[in-house]
C-alpha cells in the first residue's frame, strides 16, 4: 500500500494521440511509490470548445469529474494542462453561488466538498517528493516549454509564476540537466487550431523551436499533450530561417524523470514521437 | 469610477453593454496602452487586434467588432488578461463576443474554427469521451477540407496514436443529459 494514493484523471489525449504521456507518468509514478487509480467513467473536461460555446457547459463538464473525485475521496492528479485548467475553473465556479446552483442543477447531484486538484508538474516537482536519481541528464541542454494554462490565470491555475515559471527547470536541473534561459516558456503555440487554422500553428510553433534551438537546446520538456502535438507532429512541416528542419525532439518531462530513474527508452515510448529522441540521447551518452 | 458614468448620445452603447453584463468586464476602464495587442500571439492574424477591439466596444463601432475574425482566433491564452494594467480579462471580452455570435447563430467570418468546436462537442456528447480520429474526420468532410492531414495519418497509426473506433463510456448518455439542461437553463435564462 503506497502512501501516496491519487485519484488520476488522465483526459482524452492521454488515451490516444499522448500516449507516452500517460504511459511514462504511470511508470514514473510506480517508481516513486504514488499510487494512481483512474477514475471510473470520466468523461471529457470539455476542452476548449465547452466554454467556447456555453459558460455552463464549460463547467459543467469538469464539474462532473469533480462529482466522480468526490465519491472517490482521494486528491486528483492531472498530467494535462488543459484537462488540470477546465477543473480548476470548475473549482473556482462552484465558489459562487449563482454559479454553484446552475451546475448543481446540471448534475443532478450538488458536489459537497472541495476536491484538491493538482498539476501533475506539481505532485512531481522534486520538492514534495524525493526523486531519487541513478542516471543524472548531464550534460542534455532542456528548454522547459510551459505553455499557457499550467500559469494562467494565475488565480486559478495557482502554480507558479506567471511570466517567468521555474518549477520545471529546477526539476530538469534536479535530474542532472542543464535548463537554458530563453523567451518562449510560456508564449502559445497554437492551442487547438492545427485543424482549423495550421497556418498560425506553424508560425507560432515554429517561432518556439526555432529559438529554443539557436539557444542551444537538446529538447524540449512539456506538461500539456496539445503543446506536445504542436511541437512535435507538426515539427516536419516547419522550417528554420536557413530552410532546415529543426529536428529538436519533445520530450514529456515525465519520460526526462524516468530517465534519471533508469528506465528505459523502450518503456518510455520514446519512439512515439514523431521526432525520434533516441540518437540525440545516444550522442549524449544517456542512453 | 466618473468614467463608467460618460454615455456618450452619439453612439450606440448596445454591444458594450451586452458584452460588459455577460463578461463581467469594464470596458470604459480600458485606456489604450496596448499591453494587449504587444503580448497577443494571434494579433498578426486578426483583423483588428485586442486593444482595437477594446476600443472599437468603447465607441460603438459594433460592426466592425462583430465582422471581425478576431474573436474566433483567439487562442485564450490569456496573456491579455494576465498583463492588463487595468485589470480587464480581455480574454473573457473576446469568449463573451464568441458565446454571442454562437448564440445569435451569427455566420462566423472563421468557419473553419466554428466547424472544429461544434464537432468537438458533438462528438463528446455522444461519446462522453473525445474521439480523435472522428474528430479530424468529420472536420476534413464538414470544413471541405477534404485531404488536411492527411499526411500524418500512417504515421499515427504506426504509432498507435489514432484508434479507428470511438471509446464510448458506459455512462455516456449521462453526458447527453448534461448538454440537454445545460441548454434548458440557458434558455429559460435568455427569456427571462
Amino acid at each position: 500500500m503506497s502512501e501516496l494514493v491519487y485519484s488520476y484523471y488522465p483526459g482524452c489525449s492521454l488515451h490516444s494521440s499522448a500516449k507516452e504521456y500517460d504511459i511514462s507518468t504511470r511508470l514514473v509514478c510506480q517508481a516513486l511509490g504514488i499510487e494512481l487509480r483512474e477514475l471510473e467513467e470520466w468523461i471529457c473536461c470539455g476542452a476548449s470548445s465547452a466554454h467556447t460555446a456555453s459558460d455552463l457547459l464549460g463547467l459543467a463538464l469538469p464539474a462532473y469529474n469533480l462529482k466522480l473525485a468526490e465519491k472517490a475521496d482521494l486528491p486528483v492528479v492531472i498530467p494535462c494542462a488543459m484537462c488540470f485548467s477546465r477543473l480548476k475553473f470548475a473549482i473556482a465556479g462552484l465558489k459562487d453561488d449563482a454559479t454553484r446552483n446552475q451546475i448543481n442543477m446540471v448534475l443532478e447531484e450538488g458536489l459537497a466538498k472541495e476536491v484538491p486538484v493538482e498539476s501533475l508538474l506539481k505532485v512531481l516537482d522534486g520538492k514534495s517528493i524525493t526523486i531519487p536519481v541513478k542516471k543524472p541528464l548531464t550534460g542534455l541542454k532542456v528548454a522547459c516549454y510551459y505553455g499557457c494554462l499550467l500559469v494562467r490565470p494565475m488565480e486559478v491555475a495557482n502554480l507558479d509564476d506567471v511570466e517567468n515559471p521555474r518549477m520545471m527547470d529546477e526539476l530538469v536541473e534536479m535530474l542532472g540537466a542543464e535548463s537554458i534561459d530563453w523567451d518562449f516558456k510560456t508564449e502559445c503555440c497554437g492551442a487547438g487550431l492545427p485543424l482549423a487554422r495550421p497556418d498560425m500553428v506553424l508560425q507560432l510553433s515554429n517561432q518556439i523551436l526555432s529559438q529554443a534551438k539557436s539557444y542551444g537546446a537538446d529538447c524540449v520538456a512539456v506538461a500539456c499533450p496539445m503543446c506536445h502535438s504542436n511541437l512535435d507532429m507538426q515539427q516536419k512541416r516547419m522550417k528554420s530561417e536557413d530552410g532546415e528542419h529543426l529536428d529538436l525532439p519533445i520530450l514529456y518531462f515525465t519520460q526526462l524523470i524516468g530517465l534519471a530513474l533508469g528506465i528505459s527508452a523502450k518503456e518510455l515510448a520514446l519512439k512515439k514521437h514523431f521526432i525520434n529522441p533516441v540518437p540525440m540521447l545516444k550522442d549524449k551518452g544517456l542512453l | 469610477m466618473i468614467v463608467d458614468n460618460i454615455v456618450n448620445p452619439t453612439i450606440s452603447n448596445e454591444l458594450r453593454y451586452e458584452i460588459e453584463s455577460r463578461s463581467g468586464q469594464k470596458i470604459l476602464s480600458c485606456y489604450q496602452c496596448g499591453k494587449c495587442s504587444a503580448g497577443c500571439r494571434a494579433a498578426f492574424a486578426m483583423d483588428l487586434p485586442p486593444r482595437l477591439i477594446m476600443r472599437s466596444i468603447q465607441i460603438g463601432l459594433e460592426e466592425i467588432v462583430l465582422a471581425s475574425n478576431s474573436y474566433w482566433v483567439c487562442l485564450q491564452c490569456q496573456v491579455c488578461s494576465a498583463r492588463c494594467p487595468r485589470e480587464i480579462d480581455i480574454a473573457r471580452v473576446m469568449e463573451s463576443l464568441r458565446q454571442r455570435a454562437i448564440e445569435e447563430k451569427a455566420k462566423p467570418p472563421e468557419r473553419e474554427v466554428a466547424v472544429f468546436h461544434r464537432i468537438f462537442l458533438k462528438l463528446i456528447k455522444r461519446y462522453g469521451r473525445l474521439y480523435e480520429a472522428g474528430l479530424a474526420a468529420f472536420y476534413n468532410l464538414l470544413s471541405r477540407h477534404f485531404f488536411a492531414n492527411l499526411s500524418l495519418l500512417p504515421s499515427m497509426l504506426f504509432k498507435g496514436k489514432l484508434s479507428f473506433r470511438p471509446h464510448k463510456i458506459r455512462g455516456a448518455k449521462k453526458i447527453a443529459i448534461i448538454f440537454e439542461k445545460v441548454k434548458e437553463i440557458e434558455s429559460e435564462k435568455a427569456s427571462s
